[in-house]
This record gives C-alpha cells, structure tokens and sequence, in this order.
C-alpha cells in the first residue's frame, strides 16, 4: 500500500516535472505524441514518440537529412490539411518527395529573399493552426529564436522541422529534439547487385539531443515509402543476399 | 529653362522674376543674358516635367478624383459635385491656390461650366471663376487663341481680320463653316457649352473610396491607424451592399508638403471583413517605417477599392453546426491560412508562395509546374514511374567524372572538392530532349550511390563519339 503511494507521488511529481518543462503538451491529448513506428527509438524518446507541438531540428548530409526531414512529415502531416514548406536553397523537388511518399499537392512552398523571412513566416505560420506541419530551412538560429518557435509551436499545435542546411554550427536551441543524419552504406555491402536500391532509404540517425532523456544514441534506420513506418536495421558482417527468414519460406 | 532647338538655344519657361527684366518665352539664350547676366538657367526635361505633373495630379487627387493631365503644364480637375466638402466652389480654389503657391508653384486657377472656358479664362484673365451659363460675355473679348486652337490656324485668322472671339462669334454660321477650319467652331462650341467635351480622369475613377481630412496634420502611424480602422468598415458596408469583395485596396495618404504616398494591398480571396483588410495594412504600414516630421505631415487620407470582385454574402454559420468537410482547402481551415498567405504576399513583395502541380514533360526540371492559385488547388495525380531525386539542382553542376567503357555509370566523380566513388549505380535512363522545341540533346541518367551511401542523380549529356567528349553533370540528391 505504501509502496504503491509511493510509486504514485512519483508518478505525479515526474509528470509535474515534465509539464514544467515542456508546457502541458502531455496532459493535453495523447494524439499529440506522434510515434515513429519502431519501438528501439520510441523507446528512447521520454514521450514515446515525436510531441506535435515542438520544434524539431534536422542536421547532418543534405540529401539524407532532406530525406529524414520528409520522412518525419510523412508521419507528422494530417489528411486533407496542408504543409508549409519555407525554403531558401534546398527546394523539395516534387516527384522526388512523391517516389518518398508524400504527396507533393499537399505542400505549400514558400522562397523568401532574405533569410530573416524565414523565421517571420515560421512563426506566422506555425501559429494559424490551419498546417499540418511547418517547414524551415536555416543556416543557424539563436536560442531567442529557437524559444520564439517554439512558443508559437506550442500556440498553434503545429509541428515545426527546423532543416538546418549547416551541419558544423554547434549553436544551442531550445528545440525539442536534434537529430543529425548521414546516408548509411549498411545496404551496400548485404545486396551488390541489387539494381533497385532505391527503393528504400537507409539512413544513420543520431539523436544527438533531446529534451527529457540523454542524447547521443545512434540507429541505423530503414524508411519504407509504402508504410511510412521507420525500421531499426542491425548491421551484419558479411549478411547472405537472402536472409534465412526467405530461406526458410522458400523450402516451406 | 532653355532647350534646343535647331542649333539655337531658346527659352521655354521663364519664372515672374525674369519676366520683370523684360525676358520672354521663346527668347533666345543669348539675348537673355544680355537682358540679365545673372539669370540662373535649367534644361528643359520633358520626363522629368512629366513626371512632377504626373505627381501634383496625384496630389490633386485629394480636392477630386477625376482629375487629367493637359498637355505639358495644365490639370484638369472636375469638381462637379467636390465643392461641397470644401464650403463652396471659392473656399475650394482659393485652397488650390493657397497649396500650389506653398509648394512654390506660379499657378493660374479658374473655374468655369465647360473645361474650354475654363482654360480660356486662366490663360487669358486674372479672374479666378465665372458665373454659370454666362460663358459668351466672358469669352467674347478673349482673343481667338484662347480657343486652343494651333498657331498656324490663329495667324490665318488674324489674316483676315479675326483677332477676338466676338469677331469669330458676329459671323454667320453657314458662312464661317465654309471659311474656317472645322476644328474652330468645334472648339469655339465646346468652349461655350453646345458640345460636350469630355475629360477622361488619369486614373480610372473608383467606385469604392472613402476618405477623411484631418483638422490638423498628423504625423504618427497610431493615428492613421486609427483612421484607417475607422475607415474599413464604411468602404467595406459599402461594398457588401453591391455584394462586392475586395481584391486590392490602395491607401493614399496626403501629405502637406503635396507628396502622395500609396500604399497598396492585394488580397488572394474576396474579402469584405474591415478586421482582416485592417491587419495587412498595419503590418504594411510598420514596415514602411516612414519618418513624418512636421513639415510632412498627413493632411488626408483616402481608401480605395482599386479592385474588386462579385461576392454573395455568406450564410453565417452557426458554431455548433460544422461545416462540412470539403476536399479543397476551400472551407474548413482555408479561412485562416488565406489570411497568411495574403500577410506574406503583401509583407514580402518578392517572395514567392507557390504550390506543385506536375507536367506532363519527361524532362526532370519541366516536370513540375509552379502554380500561383494556392487556395484552389486542383488536387493532381503525380505519375512517377522512375525514382526522382528529393532536391533538384536547377541549374545542374557540372562535375569531373570517369567511366570505364562509353555507356557504362561512372565508377568515382568529383564534387565540391570530395572524390565520391561510386559503389552502386542504377541506369541509365535516357531522356531526350524535346524535339518540338528543336532539342537535340540527349542525357543518359544514373542512380548513383557513393562508398559513404549518399545517393546522386548523375547524367551524362551526349553519346561518346570520335572527337566529341560527352560531359557529366550532378543533377540531384536522392534521400
């Protein structure tokens, strides 16, 4: 009985404390935690999942971290409502955002001529609470700005991915979480011949921080275009082509 | 002011100094100067003369909207119907007056029925304003040039005797039309009211405008806030009475020193709410930061619907009955993301708010077409049968490349001072140019992924042949 007191007075204060330090967003509704599908990083995150109403940053390789930012889109965006993307050099390329999974008609691109623009029209926008999710491309963004976003994240209910098109600034932001990613080889070294590689996306994703929990944990992920679902991928030495699973299904 | 003209340099406009020391238009140079060896001399720019007209009609714009430019140095200004804002017909020209002669401009004002008269009477008297219907006695001891008629025809005239208008005016008519050119009893009819003579104003006089004059000038943006939420909800009654919207407003503030600033504001819907029109101005108004001291201060202020377009009123909608759900972005949550989309359009003049729509091209960088319509956006399938890069290069980046054999993927390139080598490659696939363009060019297209993992779009543009070197180019990176 005590014990179970206990464990409840925990409980409470552990939620008060998060409260504390990320609004209310948990007590609110549980929608707005946005999984990722696969247990080894939700596992991880102190929410069990992405908060909708937070900035989310993205660094790391260009072609992977555009990759991953459309991929946590994918999951973050809500039917029949549109996305915001405010671009200044990496303009999403429409049939390519189709080949990932995401429907290009749904996007509302946006290029303003000068950098300040940007962080204007983030924040205009993540507070109208008509997007699903709001885009941005920066190069780098202050702590006061970084807090700004996250403010009017926090407002509109709208998720925010900051794509930070300069992986070396080490600048510190209030963003909920950082992810930096790299184009992984995994799948070059298991399957040589394979001609269709493009099929999947591998991707080495570091969770290099985040709110709540220690940083600096690494997976290799898998995204799938069809099941907008992330997989965690084991790297093997010296992996057969066919695993033994389709080996197995073969002989019956 | 001088200009040139054949080899001679004349004077065009003298100012009343000059006029003093015996120094007329027309006059040239030289002699000028021999009148007044301390005559300060300007060159005549008709584009620049043009241009402050163009200005001060503007500026005229605040005693009545139709007003039109006349030749090089006159206005037109209909006043039918404006001299009641001022008092009466007096109070309106004697402000004129007053205001021209503060922005140190000599100006001959006067009023009359018909706008021949009317020029008649300030080029060729000092009286200011005529009686109606009496434009003959007035007219009568004129001489005929006042009929704006060309100098060629006036010197004919005088030929024969004719120097004044009750000259022209005591010939019979049947015999006059034989002797004179037609365009004299046309003038002569248009001067004295028989037939109409049209003015067609510079700008094309709107239907929506409201205004309001200050007592005294103001120089804060608070107050022309204040008036402009004053002044939104009266253009915009006005408007949904003629089940109007707006699409574009154009705010003129007046100011004492006879500069006009304009501010104009577009919208993406009809809008007819005073509210939302409110915002956009204020946040057009704070960016403009303009410095107001007391020498330009705002005298008045007008709000003008330069564009609109039919909108029924809407059915109100009560809040416990949802609106039903539309595809389009049209209903739900349109209202609220249009307001958006019109705050950064109107904020940011050069940036550029688009949506995707595909074409049907096979070419990468003709593949998809930027549309503008972003709230009625035809929802469009995207027929992609071949993987496509996430970012695009436009233009493509040339890079150093190498290849074993003619038509195989290159095994390494250089980009951006990094050797990528190539660990798997998927292709080619060619993509010809368009041959109804007269496009020749072929690119043979590769997948590319380096040692690291990072994925490329390479192409290489033409065939291997004897003497010609195809070349490689990055066109984009794949996720």
């Amino acid at each position: 009985m005590l014990e179970n007191a206990k464990i409840h007075t925990l409980k409470a204060l552990q939620s008060q404390i998060q409260g504390l330090e990320f609004g209310s967003v948990l007590n609110r509704n549980i929608h707005e935690v946005v999984p990722l599908g696969t247990a080894a990083i939700d596992g991880i995150l102190p929410w069990s999942g992405l908060p909708r109403a937070a900035v989310h940053q993205i660094t790391g390789e260009r072609g992977a971290a555009l990759g991953f930012t459309v991929a946590l889109l994918a999951r973050f965006a809500i039917n029949h409502k549109p996305v915001l993307w405010c671009f200044r050099h990496f303009s999403p390329y429409a049939p390519g955002l189709h080949s990932l999974g995401f429907d290009p008609n749904h996007i509302i691109a946006i290029r303003p001529s000068q950098k300040t623009q940007v962080l204007w029209v983030l924040e205009e926008a993540l507070r109208t609470h008509s997007l699903s999710v709001v885009i941005g491309e920066i190069t780098n963004i202050s702590l006061i700005n970084s807090r700004r976003l996250q403010l009017a994240a926090q407002a509109g209910n709208t998720p925010c991915l900051l794509f930070c098109n300069d992986d070396t600034s080490n600048k510190k932001t209030t963003s909920i979480t950082h992810w930096r990613v790299l184009p992984s080889n995994i799948n070059a070294s298991n399957c040589a011949g394979n001609s269709d590689f493009l099929s999947e996306s591998y991707w080495q994703v570091e969770l290099v921080r985040c709110r709540g929990t220690s940083g600096g944990h690494r997976w290799i992920v898998r995204w799938c275009y069809e099941t907008h679902c992330f997989s965690v991928v084991t790297p093997f030495s010296n992996r057969p082509k066919t695993s033994s699973v389709q080996k197995l299904r073969k002989t019956g | 002011m001088v200009k040139e003209t054949g080899g001679i340099v004349r004077l065009v406009a003298v100012c009343k100094l000059a006029q003093k020391c015996g120094i007329q238009p027309a006059m040239t140079l030289s002699d000028a100067l021999a009148l007044a060896p301390t005559l300060k001399v300007a060159n005549y720019h008709s584009a620049k003369i043009k241009l402050a007209l163009a200005k001060l009609a503007n500026w005229a714009t605040c005693f009545t909207p139709w007003v039109a430019i006349n030749g090089v140095d006159g206005l037109w200004l209909d006043i039918t119907g404006c001299s009641d804002i001022f008092g009466s017909e007096k109070a309106l020209l004697d402000r004129l007056y007053q205001k021209l002669t503060q922005f140190k401009i000599t100006s001959r004002i006067a009023a009359a029925d018909t706008p021949g008269a009317a020029w008649a009477i300030s080029h060729f008297t000092k009286t200011t304003q005529i009686p109606p219907k009496d434009n003959k006695t007035w007219l009568n001891p004129l001489p005929i040039s006042a009929l704006r008629l060309d100098p060629q025809i006036v010197k004919d005239l005088e030929l024969v005797g004719i120097r004044y208008i009750k000259d022209l005016l005591k010939i019979p008519r049947v015999s006059l039309s034989d002797a004179v050119d037609q365009t004299v009893l046309v003038r002569l009819d248009q001067a004295l009211g028989i037939i109409p003579e049209p003015i067609s104003p510079r700008q094309p006089a709107a239907i929506f405008v409201v205004r309001h004059t200050y007592a005294e000038p103001i120089i804060t943006v608070d107050a022309v806030v204040h008036t402009l939420n004053q002044l939104l909800p009266e253009l915009c009654a006005a408007l949904k009475k003629k089940e109007q919207g707006i699409r574009e407003v154009v705010l003129n503030l007046f100011q004492i020193d006879g500069k006009t600033k304009q501010i104009t504001v577009g919208t993406n819907q009809k809008l007819q709410e005073p509210k939302l029109l409110s915002i956009l101005f204020i946040e057009r108004l704070k960016l403009s930061n303009f410095c107001l001291t007391q020498g330009t201060g705002i005298e008045a202020v007008t709000l003008t619907a330069t564009i609109t377009e039919r909108l029924r009123s809407v059915q109100i909608v009560l809040d416990n009955i949802k609106p039903q759900i539309n595809n389009s972005y049209g209903k739900n949550h349109g209202h609220s993301l249009a307001d958006l989309i019109d705050r950064i359009t109107n904020r940011f003049a050069d940036c550029a708010v688009v949506r995707f729509t595909p074409r049907q091209s096979h070419i990468p960088e003709r593949s998809v077409k930027i549309s503008k319509p972003i709230l009625s956006h035809s929802m469009k399938h995207w027929s992609i049968i071949s993987p496509r890069p996430i970012h695009l290069f436009t233009p493509s980046i040339l890079v150093e490349a190498v290849a074993m054999l003619p038509e195989s993927p290159p095994i390494l390139f250089r980009w951006e001072n990094r050797t990528h080598h190539v660990a798997r490659a998927n292709g080619p696939e060619r993509i010809a140019g368009e041959w109804w363009y007269n496009e020749n060019w072929t690119r043979d297209y590769y997948q590319v992924e380096d040692s690291n993992g990072a994925r490329f779009w390479i192409y290489r543009e033409g065939l291997y042949r004897e003497s010609v070197n195809p070349t490689w180019w990055l066109h984009g990176l794949f996720a």
